[in-house]
């Protein structure tokens, strides 16, 4: 197991968990988190498992705390001024959360892709997939161009760039700088990856080409998307869990369940609702 | 092109040894403190600077401080060579040029504001606006060359004895025309300060909402109408602010002022007479200064110079706090809005 | 009918004086521009020789000469007060960026700006209290000390406007790659900003290129050239300033060469400085 500590801490005993078999299959889990933006709270009490080899989609209407659950599953939610975070959340069992854990660290382990591509703009192609790599100092010698050709082509990107490494990653079209920021995320082999509304800002075809891959990742990431775009969840998710935020606007999470039953049969009656276009 | 070294084999550096590698890898949480203290640093030195400037100007100007106390503000005589000195004429000279500043360049500087933010559009206004600006990126001295050259001149043969014809009855408006005198500082103060005024009016106007003019003009209103009843109130902080900024601008000019003003440390009574200010009298005297006590006094005059200047300017940065951050960097931002 | 028409006759009447008035006052701020520029152009146009770029003055009296060491000593002067004020300006402006919601903040801001409204003789004379007096010389240093001290906060302020304008995006999409944030400050934060951060330094420097009255009593001016930093110096607004307060016409000549020159100069980098963001503005 990778250390997410820099220093040896004395690790706090772990409260029961559920029997090691099933908690195997969680890449991540999330229990009881509750969040603030200073004194508001955001989300409350949320728990739940990314299962490894899965996609698992969170959906619900704008505002209901998806996108700030998915930042604090890579501690980027701290990153903001003023947020806080409670609760755990276990990275193959350990808690990212725990006293003495280095966020950095972390981030190395779950990677994000973001709404808006985000290519460094002063970096090329190449640098940008090389950027994890390269900027935390791993000595790749050599082998940095394999890498980096590696991660492109995993993402379907080598064919259309291989000529123009060179170019500024703004360079490209919208679809493709999303494809580039999933490399740029692919080339430091993390162990999840997290996707706050990656198609959101792009074209069909484009979004198309990106769930597919997807599908093609996930039999070696945990990959967690957030999505408002209920047919996506429907399409690529094994998984799907529904948010909502209440009158107090403090999002909770609803229900979770296997994708075709939560869209064929939900439990619970505010997931029926927001499935067949009720509210949201 | 980037070929790969060898063919296919998915994992080159495998996943296993990057990920120890980059867990391995510096977190960087003693160079994220380094540096946040490298950069407190460079802040902390701005507040050092002020606070060692101030702090100097005290302690060098103490002998005159404690020699004359606060009458050193209203004693007429400077008489370096008796030792004799009083600040009360520079005061005078400083506030005379300033106000005739203000007056000339603060309506000119508003009408051209309004020019260019109600009457022109696209690029004329860009090319407008541009040369507007122009005028604070000349620099004072050039100003002054021109002044004594140009503008006295034409003071002296022109303007001023027409003054006199007219508006002689006036105490402000006798005596002889000199050409260099309190007027023409005035004057050149009003063409350095009005591009200040100008483009701070202009972003403020700019600012105010359309539906503020739509909603006057739909009532039947002239456009002059509009933009004085509906938009130079709803801006009227703003302006303010920028004709206080303005103001703060001209107390602190020295050179072009000191080569048109005539340098005589008297208190008169006409525009036309020579005159002397703050700025100017450092400007002439410090670097021949023979005692010390006249180094002193210069440096008190520097003293009262920025206290004055600093709550100017403040009081203009509170009325002006959402201007002075213009979004785009201006040509000339870094000499109008100063 | 004829009621509506005559009171509309002096409203309209009101409202095409006022507004010929501000027009006018724009063409006065316009026209008083060309004039200026006019006469700098007019005057010194005639003046400039190969000769007033390489000499140096003559003796008191005595026509020709020019201000080659003039000009070398301006180049010299900004250089130094960049060297100075640069740095710090720069580290101060990211610190206001990044870090900037603490109450030092706000405060360094507020005296930021209050430093830029200090009149530029004041900080003569500090300079010449920290410089001058201790070293028992006008000097070089102590002059670029001065300028450096002005162009301190306006490098401050552009560069955190700079460093403000790269996108949140870009500092959470390498943080997400674990990347220490000291790195990614350094790394790709401030080379994104670099454009704004140049352009606002460039732009200080043409302030400060002109500036005499902080020079009066540090750099002090040299009629020859220096061998040492620690010797007073010649600057270009000095030279004009003290040859245009002087009886002789040959000097006021010059003096209006110099102003071309330093007009010139002024004007090149300010306008250098807006083609720049324009281009970057369009060019995306």
């Amino acid at each position: 197991m990778l250390p997410l500590r820099v220093h040896p801490v004395v690790s706090n005993p772990i409260e029961a968990r559920p029997s090691p078999s099933r908690e195997d299959q969680h890449g991540l889990e999330a229990m009881r988190l509750t969040t603030w933006y200073g004194e508001r709270i955001a989300i409350r009490d949320v728990s739940l498992g990314f299962g490894k080899g899965k996609i698992t989609a969170i959906i619900g209407p704008s505002g209901c705390g998806k996108s700030t659950l998915i930042r604090c599953l890579n501690r980027m939610h701290e990153v903001t001024p003023g947020a806080r975070v409670a609760g755990k959340v276990l990275l193959d069992g350990e808690d990212i959360y725990a006293d003495g854990v280095d966020p950095v660290l972390v981030r190395r382990r779950v990677g994000m892709v973001f709404q808006r591509p985000n290519p460094f703009p002063t970096m090329s192609i190449f640098e940008n997939v090389a950027a994890g790599l390269r900027l935390n100092g791993i000595p790749t010698g050599k082998r940095l161009p394999d890498l980096v050709w590696e991660a492109l082509d995993r993402v379907a990107l080598w064919d259309e760039v291989k000529d123009k490494l060179r170019e500024p990653g703004t360079a490209l079209s919208g679809g493709q700088q999303q494809r580039l920021c999933i490399a740029r995320a692919l080339a430091i082999a993390p162990e999840v990856l997290l996707l706050d509304e990656p198609t959101g800002a792009l074209d069909p075809v484009a979004t198309l080409k990106i769930e597919e891959l997807l599908r093609e990742l996930k039999d070696d990431y945990t990959v967690v998307i957030v999505t408002h775009n209920m047919q996506q969840a429907a399409r690529v998710s094994d998984v799907t869990a529904f948010m909502l935020a209440g009158a107090d606007r403090i999002g909770s999470l609803v229900e979770v369940g296997p994708t075709s039953q939560i869209f064929t049969s939900p439990k619970d009656r505010r997931t029926e609702q927001y499935i067949t276009g009720r509210f949201g | 092109m980037i070929a790969p070294t060898s063919g296919s084999p998915r994992h080159i550096l495998t996943v296993d040894e990057r990920r120890v590698a980059l867990s391995k890898a510096s977190t960087g949480r003693a160079a994220d403190r380094v540096v946040a203290k490298l950069f407190w640093l460079c802040a902390v030195c701005i507040l050092l600077l002020v606070l060692a400037i101030a702090l100097m100007t005290v302690v060098q100007s103490w002998p005159s401080l404690t020699r004359f106390g606060i009458g050193f503000l209203f004693t007429q005589t400077w008489d370096p060579v008796a030792g004799h000195f009083g600040a009360l004429p520079f005061i005078y000279g400083t506030l005379v040029t300033s106000v005739v500043a203000l007056l000339v360049g603060g309506p000119v500087g508003l009408g051209a504001a309004i020019a260019l933010s109600e009457f022109t559009r696209g690029s004329l206004r860009d090319l407008l606006s541009s040369l507007v600006e122009l005028l604070a990126a000349i620099p004072s001295v050039v100003y002054g060359l021109w002044g004594i050259f140009v503008l006295a001149p034409i003071l002296r043969q022109t303007v001023e004895p027409a003054l006199r014809e007219s508006l002689g009855f006036i105490p402000l408006f006798t005596g002889p025309a000199y050409g260099v005198g309190m007027l023409a500082g005035g004057l050149i103060l009003a063409i350095m300060i009005l591009p200040t005024i100008a483009a701070v009016s202009r972003d403020v106007l700019r600012a105010v909402p359309v539906d503020q003019r739509e909603a006057m003009l739909a009532l039947g209103a002239t456009r002059w109408e509009t933009i004085r009843g509906a938009v130079i109130p709803y801006a009227r902080t703003g302006i303010v602010g920028g004709i206080i900024l303005g103001l703060g601008r001209a107390l602190g000019e020295t050179m072009a002022v000191t080569m048109v003003i005539g340098n005589r440390p008297a208190v008169s009574a006409s525009l036309f007479a020579p005159g002397y200010t703050l700025a100017s009298v450092i400007a002439n005297e410090f670097s021949e200064a023979a005692t010390d006590l006249h180094l002193a006094a210069l440096v008190e005059i520097g003293l009262v110079l920025l206290g004055v200047t600093v709550v100017v300017n403040a009081i203009a940065r509170v009325l002006v706090w959402q201007i002075k951050r213009p979004d785009r960097p201006s040509a000339a931002a870094g000499n109008v809005v100063r | 009918m004829r009621k509506r028409s005559s009171i509309a006759w002096h409203r309209r009447l009101g409202n095409v004086l006022m507004i010929g008035l501000c027009v006018a006052a724009l063409g006065l701020a316009v026209g008083v521009l060309l004039l200026v520029l006019g006469y700098v152009v007019s005057e010194g146009a005639g003046s400039l020789n190969p000769a007033f770029f390489t000499q140096t003055p003559r003796p008191v009296g005595e026509t020709g000469g020019g201000m080659a060491n003039a000009i070398v000593g301006t180049l010299i002067l900004v250089a130094i007060a960049v060297s100075i004020g640069l740095p710090i300006g720069v580290g101060a402006g990211v610190y206001l960026a990044e870090y900037g919601r603490s109450r030092l903040a706000t405060v360094v801001r507020f005296v930021s700006d209050v430093l830029t409204g200090i009149p530029s003789i004041t900080i003569g004379l500090f300079a010449y209290g920290l410089l001058v007096v201790p070293l028992r010389s006008f000097s070089a240093i102590a002059g670029g000390f001065a300028l450096g001290v002005i162009m301190l906060p306006v490098i401050a302020r552009t560069t955190e406007e700079a460093v403000r304008l790269v996108p949140d995006a870009i500092r959470e999409g390498a943080l997400a790659l674990g990347i220490p944030r000291w790195k990614t400050l350094v790394t790709i934060v401030l080379p994104t900003a670099i454009g704004g951060i140049v352009t606002g330094a460039i732009l200080a420097v043409a302030r400060v290129a002109g500036e005499t009255a902080p020079l009066l009593f540090t750099a002090f001016g040299n009629q020859f050239w220096i061998s040492s930093i620690r010797q007073p110096i010649a600057a270009l607004p000095l030279q004009i300033f003290v040859y245009a307060i002087s009886p002789y016409d040959d000097w006021h000549r010059q003096a209006w060469a110099g102003s071309l020159v330093l007009v010139g100069l002024v004007l090149l980098l300010s306008l250098g400085v807006r083609v720049a963001v324009r281009r970057r503005a369009l060019g995306g």
